[in-house]
């Protein structure tokens, strides 16, 4: 069950429009990397896990990212506002507009819908916990191309809570392998 | 666009700073769950974001749905702004 709390995890704000800036902005909305793909993966690999750490540690940080989905999705909605279909097919978001027109579907920078051939869940927790430790680190450097990228003050004060999220969630990730490593040795039955 | 922002978001603002820490002391309790300091903080934390959370939801509504916060009438739950809405 989930409850929703109606207010953002952080204050997203833009300095103005800017569809060429939303256009990049998206690839962690829908993108391989991206805040779908991060919440998606934890909350797809918790059934299995084998430690009450390990399936807190996902459930947490799994909603955390829906909260950061929430918050990418918010600059993408403010840097399209008021933006005209014009400036849109000027900045190069024709196309998204033929389809999407102002709506905020989750594709990545270069056009392709979200997938979730993105992502894995196996019944193996080792195998998990290292793609999630990898995912973070992906995110991480994706947030770090969107900064050099981006134009608006305001919007890398957002991008760059966001990147600090993912060194917290890489840094939870690897005492979770740790503590499952730990319960495997302690096990040693095959 | 140097707007004052409304009281409104500056309230979010305040839930939302104690908000975070609460999230990083829960992350953090999550693979330390042995931390008294880290625990005794986490239990201040949701102390003060009960009463803030009170406080906002009296001027607009109730933040949370599902039965977890009452609302006046008419029925607030769907007042606009959403948080997407909202310039900070």
């Amino acid at each position: 069950m989930w409850i929703y709390e109606k207010k953002l995890e952080y204050p997203a704000k833009v300095s103005g429009p800017n569809p060429r800036l939303a256009k990049i902005i998206i690839e962690q909305y829908g993108g391989s990397d991206g805040e779908l793909s991060a919440g998606i993966r934890y909350l797809t690999q918790r059934y299995t896990m084998p430690t009450g750490m390990a399936k807190g540690v996902l459930t947490d940080i799994g909603t955390e990212e829906l909260a950061h989905f929430e918050i990418v999705g918010t600059v993408v909605y403010k840097l399209l506002k008021g933006v005209s279909p014009q400036q849109m097919q000027e900045a190069g978001m024709g196309a998204y507009y033929a389809d999407f027109g102002k709506g905020i579907f989750p594709i990545n920078a270069a056009g392709n819908p979200w997938t979730a051939a993105y992502i894995d869940a196996k019944d193996d927790p080792i195998s998990n916990l290292h793609e999630d430790l990898a995912a973070e680190q992906k995110a991480r450097a994706v947030y770090e191309n969107l900064l050099n990228l981006s134009d608006d003050p305001c919007v890398n004060d957002t991008l760059k809570f966001l990147r600090e999220r993912e060194v917290v969630h890489f840094q939870r990730f690897g005492e979770v392998l740790d503590n499952v490593q730990t319960w495997m040795n302690s096990k040693k039955v095959f | 666009m140097n707007r004052k922002i409304s009281h409104q978001a500056h309230l979010l603002k305040e839930i939302m700073s104690y908000e975070f820490t609460a999230v990083e002391l829960n992350l953090f309790l999550d693979t330390h769950p042995n931390d008294v300091k880290a625990l005794t903080e986490y239990n201040q934390v949701t102390e003060c974001l009960k009463k803030l959370k009170f406080e906002y939801e009296k001027c607009y509504g109730p933040l949370t749905n599902f039965g977890t916060s009452p609302s006046q009438h008419p029925w607030r739950w769907i007042d606009e702004p959403w948080p997407w809405q909202i310039e900070y």
